[in-house]
């Protein structure tokens, strides 16, 4: 086992008070002052994550596109310049190699942010695939650093640290060559907590310096910095699919419930197949929202239990800070995939009632 | 961290305060800062009977699933239901209102196997194992 990376952030979580863990290779601040108080911070204030370790690989070329719309499932030929698409990648069964952000840069450049435990998969399964595509894949993972800025107060907050007009900036668009706080950087509106917010690429050597001017920008904003375990919450509540969770080598896009994201009629791509059988078939098995009704917090890898038998597995549960209640995400065979439907989380060997509810747990109000 | 000279203290991050022929326990401010924001706690039943060493308890923060193990042996006599709805207070005072279970002791010689505060302060400064 190859020891844990550090991100160009590791000695700034240290000064900031975080409380390191491993996380996919990687030792990163799991929380700083606390999950719910930085929950809590992300949905009425703002949070910053380090998100350094997500994987980053450039394809350029004229196969470019060609390339990029064989291996996922979105329609990339819908996406404009400086536009950026959520997609599944996936293998030939179906089942998911992982979900990853495309950034159009130009017409023969795509920019794919990976997960960072499946950099290395990846980075093997484009190249595998990389046939005939005159088209040239360059891993820019360990040349990158990423800092999420997620919250109500995000665009004021970092609106103070440059002169780019970024109420003008749209969901899921980004700039190239922004300079926030004398940083050259690529600001983008995503992120991965359910709230509005950006995400900014930039030079490892600049993070720290771009962390702490955002920190500074922010305090009087009640800014704080948030760790990983606050993001697995942020994003739960959001019901935004976590790779290994929701969505793995055994679930496909459409069990994940997350269909929306893969269009059969764009031509061929990996996995079309199979996957054009599983929505012709149906299903045989769904990803539901449920609430714990009995007493007790789910836990991932728990069993669902109906009818005296196993009919699926807990794949995220917690307590969720927005709501005030245990909840969570489990993929069940599909019959019991109905909002309303009663079924048991088997936890530690006792049957807790749990309902299905409906998804996503939390929506942001305005835009 | 605190770590009060009064009370005694388990390998496993429980507090024993002794009160006459019981126990009171909880799980000590190392413990809760490691767990962190605590938000379920599964409470033992009063009258049942642990042993030393024993799982009787569960605490679970938004990240982690923590067993309580039973610092003594005995019969429990109380238990703490505030928990069952602020969990919280095991953060908040851990060594106050936060207290789990108070439990009957059944052989005094458990006791001795238990560490002083000083022990307790050096085997969290180790690393806590």
């Amino acid at each position: 086992m190859a020891a844990s990376k550090k991100t160009p952030l590791y000695e700034t979580h240290l000064e900031y008070g975080g409380k390191i863990v491993e996380f996919g290779g990687w030792l990163l601040p799991v929380q700083y002052t606390g999950i719910l108080e930085e929950h809590r911070a992300v949905r009425e204030k703002a949070g910053l994550f380090d998100v350094s370790h997500m994987g980053e690989v450039l394809v350029k070329g004229p196969d470019a596109f060609a390339f990029v719309q064989k291996l996922v499932t979105n329609d990339v030929s819908r996406l404009a310049n400086h536009k950026i698409q959520y997609t599944p990648m996936c293998y030939q069964d179906g089942g998911t190699v992982d979900d990853l952000l495309i950034y159009k840069q130009g017409e023969e450049e795509y920019l794919l942010v990976i997960n960072a435990a499946n950099i290395e998969k990846d980075w093997q399964w484009m190249q595998e695939n990389k046939g005939g595509f005159h088209t040239e894949l360059i891993n820019l993972s360990d040349h990158t650093a990423q800092l999420a800025l997620q919250g109500p107060l995000a665009q004021a907050i970092l609106s103070q640290l440059t002169d780019v007009a970024l109420e003008n900036l749209e969901y899921y668009w980004f700039l190239p060559k922004v300079m926030v706080a004398g940083k050259e950087t690529l600001v983008s509106r995503t992120g991965y907590t359910g709230e509005d917010g950006f995400e900014i690429y930039c030079r490892p050597e600049d993070a720290a310096s771009l962390w702490n001017s955002i920190m500074t920008a922010g305090k009087s904003y009640g800014l704080l910095p948030a760790g990983l375990g606050c993001r697995d919450t942020l994003r739960f509540e959001a019901c935004l699919p976590l790779y290994g969770h929701e969505l793995s080598k055994e679930i496909s896009p459409l069990e994940a419930g997350i269909g929306m994201f893969v269009k059969l009629d764009k031509g061929d791509f990996i996995g079309c197949a199979a996957l054009a059988e599983q929505k012709k078939n149906g299903v045989k098995r769904k990803i539901v929202g449920f609430v714990i009704t009995g007493r007790g917090i789910a836990r991932p890898e728990y069993p669902v239990m109906a009818q005296g038998r196993c009919i699926g597995t807990v794949t995220t549960g917690t307590y969720s800070p927005s709501l005030d209640k245990n909840i969570g995400l489990a993929l069940v065979e599909a019959e019991f995939a109905i909002i309303g439907q009663q079924f048991d989380i088997e936890i530690r060997g006792k049957k807790v009632a749990a309902q299905v509810i409906p998804k996503p747990f939390y929506r942001r109000k305005g835009k | 961290m605190k770590t009060p000279v009064e009370l005694k203290y388990s390998r496993d991050h429980e507090w024993v305060k002794i009160e006459g022929t019981r126990a009171r326990v909880g799980i000590t401010d190392y413990a809760q800062s490691q767990l962190g924001d605590v938000v379920f706690v599964e409470v033992p039943t009063v009258d049942s009977k642990i042993a030393v060493g024993a799982s009787f308890s569960v605490v679970e923060s938004v990240k982690a699933v923590s067993d309580i193990y039973a610092p003594i042996g005995g019969v429990i006599v109380e238990v703490n239901e505030t928990l069952t709805d602020a969990p919280e207070i095991m953060n908040e005072d851990p060594y106050g209102e936060g207290w789990l279970v108070v439990i009957e002791i059944a052989d005094p010689a458990d006791l001795n196997q238990l560490l002083s505060s000083d022990e307790y302060e050096k085997l969290i400064a180790e690393g806590g194992h």
